[in-house]
């Protein structure tokens, strides 16, 4: 019997960790994440479920009282954006080289100055090489899907790592969508209770956190790398099993008519929602357009990208967020890092657009399309970069 | 833990946490004393000042009286200074 | 109180841990683990305590130890008993004893705010602070601690500047403001004291801060031996009173009706050598005038509330 509920992806986020039987949860409020936390207040306030709600004084307490929670054995979960997630930052390395496996929504907004709520993707590109998993959602139904696959990705013994559930601040964090949800039934036995070996027990007392002089911290840091390479797998084989229990099943890409195109849009988030429906108009066109969403970020699915896309010609990269002073943006960067070494590579160019949550319009992205399909047949990159929907 | 003998990433565990409660005890301060403390068990009552103001620690109690775990004892003195009946003497490492 | 023959002979805290010789953190963390009553959890700041006491392989600590950040070891605590009280309720682990521990830096400065959050959350943990009145693990640089006129390599005793011009951060009343149960100073040099306050503060339920004065031989400038010594000084020049907070009760622990100079204390340490110069002279008047108002200060307090 498919229950479908109408749900912000805050809220999805707060219903799916509603029946994940989280043990522990430390947050701070911000806008565009606010809901998640007060939503998940009600649960608790009215016997829903069986967490400890720590209602901390920044958001850098609160990571700080999850990794400690963590460390316990415990399920944690919390949720930010935005200046929080760049508060908490000297922490999210903390609980990723401690093997902390937090779950963290994260209601992607704009990082100041000037001060602005809406939804960009700068804060988690700001964190992005901090050791968390990370995965961006395109609505409301993958937050919630994305909420209980990224808890048992991120405790599995071969994995142990905390991981981002991403959702486009206000665009989806706000926005009401039916969302098929589960039985708290399923997804009881679909995550069964952390088992931890190594964890704060009086019983085997351990030295958490210790100091490591130059002779042990390479090391550590060459283990963590270690870790990540196994998520992609498991990534894979939780996805089938989530694709057993709902019927909608995940993979690290999510192409679109990637197999017949020539030219193809890859981005994050909500947008990828919009550039399929303009792919599908400019299909029935006759235009030979795909597009691929990236729905695992980190670790970016190197082998599988290279496959998928060897055979295009071109290639408009999306980006939601600027590194300043960068020959390009984040996700174009590693984009053209994975595709460097492949034999005829495809053209690629760089879009920057939405910023502070500027709206990227589909006569936009026809546009970034229709520039796509020339660069593919002329083989000639205008401009590597662009900025797509500022005033000049 | 000699270069050789460094464990690589594949063998240590996991996130740098340390498994063996205690194990500084493999590591002997002891020589970096300079002074070391010498008890006169006659003049020794066996109040145990010396033993709870001891950093290391570094003074343990026995069946009888205190006795100095020189493994550990990096010489600071506060034992000497404190005995309330003056009966732990300071000399020269190497001297005694 | 207790009597030192019945204190346990159990060390938490292993030699061979790379403190300074005469170190007072591991003499105010050896006297606090004598007062623990079962399975205790200790979060740690990053300062001196931790980085010698947790040189990768070695460590010091005989029971679960975490160290996660500087300012934030009342946040871990916090994380850390909400977490059990959780696993507790779902039946898969025992409650534990949550001790913080953490230097003057990681309390006054920059762990105030995990410090306020947890006292007024009121988690059940106790909260030491290791006080020895500076950044020492980085190299002896003042904090909200440093008293007036010392001289730390970032309040350096000057031809103009005479060390700290600001006096020390009154960190008890910060906390007793914030309406916990118990707050109080301490003294390593007092040992029984201390450990009686740990335990007491151990069997609060709720939050309990004591600030255990640290005298450093390294930063404040004596030889090793006399550590304890200047703690003795420091409470014996009312420079440092000893006295508790319970419910918003103050009251005065240790009694110094006839006080030593607080000249007396200043001259027995390096860190204030440049205020016996001639032209810095009248500073030690300021000091012992802020000395003997601070002491009315708590006199009238404990008065005021008995």
């Amino acid at each position: 019997m498919k229950k479908v509920i109408g749900l912000t992806g805050d809220e999805a986020v707060a219903y799916a960790a509603k029946q994940c039987d989280v043990d522990v949860v430390a947050a701070y409020p911000i806008t565009p994440q606010t809901i998640m936390v007060e939503k998940f207040s009600e649960y608790v306030a009215d016997g829903e479920v069986e967490t400890e709600f720590v209602c901390v004084e920044s958001e850098h307490s609160a990571m700080s009282a999850c990794v400690g929670a963590s460390l316990t054995g415990a399920r944690v979960l919390t949720a930010t954006a935005s200046q929080g997630l760049a508060l908490m930052h000297e922490i999210m390395y903390i609980a990723s080289s401690l093997r902390c496996p937090i779950v963290m929504g994260v209601a992607n907004r704009a990082l100041s100055a000037p001060i602005n709520i809406h939804g960009d993707h700068s804060d988690m590109m700001g964190s992005r090489d901090c050791g968390w998993i990370q995965v961006y959602v395109e609505n409301s139904q993958e937050a919630y899907d994305s909420v209980i696959q990224a808890f048992k990705i991120a405790e599995d013994p071969e994995v142990l790592l905390p991981i981002t559930v991403n959702l486009d601040g206000f665009i989806i964090s706000h926005c009401m969508e039916g969302v098929e949800v589960l039985e708290d039934d399923a997804v009881r036995r679909f995550l069964p209770k952390r088992k931890v070996d190594l964890k704060i027990d009086p019983e085997k007392p351990l030295t958490i956190g210790p100091y490591c002089l130059p002779d042990f911290y390479f090391e550590f840091k060459r283990q963590q790398e270690e870790a990540m390479k196994a998520v992609l797998n498991k990534v894979k084989k939780v996805g089938k099993e989530f694709g057993r229990l709902a019927g909608r099943t995940y993979d690290v890409l999510h192409a679109y008519g990637i197999e017949d195109a020539e030219a193809a849009v890859i981005c994050l988030g909500s947008t990828a929602g919009t550039a399929r429906v303009i792919a599908e108009k400019m299909r029935k066109e006759g235009k030979k357009v795909g597009v691929m969403k990236v729905w695992l970020y980190r670790p970016f699915p190197a082998e599988e990208f290279k496959k998928v896309t060897k055979h295009l010609k071109a290639i408009a990269v999306l980006d939601r967020a600027c590194s300043f002073g960068a020959p390009v943006g984040p996700l174009c960067s590693d984009v053209r890092a994975v595709l460097y070494e492949s034999e005829n590579r495809p053209k690629i160019f760089n879009v920057i657009y939405g910023l502070g949550g500027r709206d990227i319009t589909p006569t936009d992205i026809e546009g970034i399309f229709n520039q796509a399909l020339k660069t593919a047949e002329t083989g000639i990159v205008k401009e590597p970069v662009t900025f797509v929907g500022v005033r000049e | 833990m000699s270069k050789e003998e460094k464990p690589g990433w594949k063998r240590l565990p996991m996130a740098a946490i340390i498994t063996e409660p205690g194990s500084s005890m493999q590591y002997k301060t002891g020589d970096w004393r300079a002074f070391k403390p010498v008890i006169d068990l006659e003049k020794c009552t066996n109040c145990l000042i010396c033993w709870i103001y001891c950093p290391e620690p570094a003074i343990v109690q026995t069946e009888t009286k205190v006795r100095v775990d020189y493994d550990f004892c990096k010489g600071c003195g506060i034992c000497a200074e404190e005995c309330p009946v003056k009966a732990i003497t300071m000399v020269e490492e190497g001297t005694q | 109180m207790v009597k030192l023959r019945e204190l346990t002979t159990e060390e938490p805290l292993a030699p061979g841990h790379r403190l300074c010789a005469g170190c007072p953190e591991s003499i105010a963390t050896r006297m606090a683990l004598k007062a623990i009553r079962g399975p205790t959890v200790i979060t740690q700041a990053t300062g001196c305590l931790e980085v010698a006491t947790t040189i990768y392989p070695y460590t010091s600590w005989k029971i679960p130890w975490v160290h996660i950040a500087f300012e934030n070891a009342a946040a871990v605590a916090s994380g850390i008993e909400a977490a059990f009280k959780a696993l507790e309720k779902k039946g898969i682990a025992k409650k534990v004893d949550v001790i913080s521990i953490a230097g003057d830096g990681g309390t006054f400065d920059i762990g105030i705010q995990a410090l306020s959050g947890a006292l007024e959350r009121g988690h059940d943990f106790v909260y030491i602070c290791i006080d020895n009145e500076a950044y020492m693990n980085t190299g002896i640089q003042r904090s909200g601690a440093t008293p007036k006129g010392a001289w730390t390599t970032t309040s350096p005793a000057g031809s103009v500047i005479p060390g700290k011009p600001e006096w020390k951060k009154d960190l008890i009343a910060i906390c007793a403001a914030h309406g916990i149960e118990y707050a109080a100073t301490a003294c390593i040099s007092y040992w029984n004291d201390y450990i009686t306050k740990v335990g007491k503060a151990i069997e609060i339920d709720g939050p309990a801060v004591i600030n255990v004065l640290s005298p450093c031989p390294r930063g404040w400038r004596f030889d090793s031996s006399k550590t304890i010594e200047m703690g003795r000084l420091a409470v014996q020049t009312r420079y440092f009173p000893i006295y508790e907070v319970e419910k918003g009760k103050y009251k005065l622990n240790i009694n110094v009706p006839k006080p030593k100079p607080a000249e007396e204390f200043l001259k027995a340490q390096g860190r204030f050598r440049h205020l016996f110069k001639p032209e810095f002279k009248k500073e030690i008047e300021i000091i012992q005038e802020g000395v003997n108002e601070n002491w009315n200060r708590l006199l009238r307090l404990c008065g005021e509330t008995s």
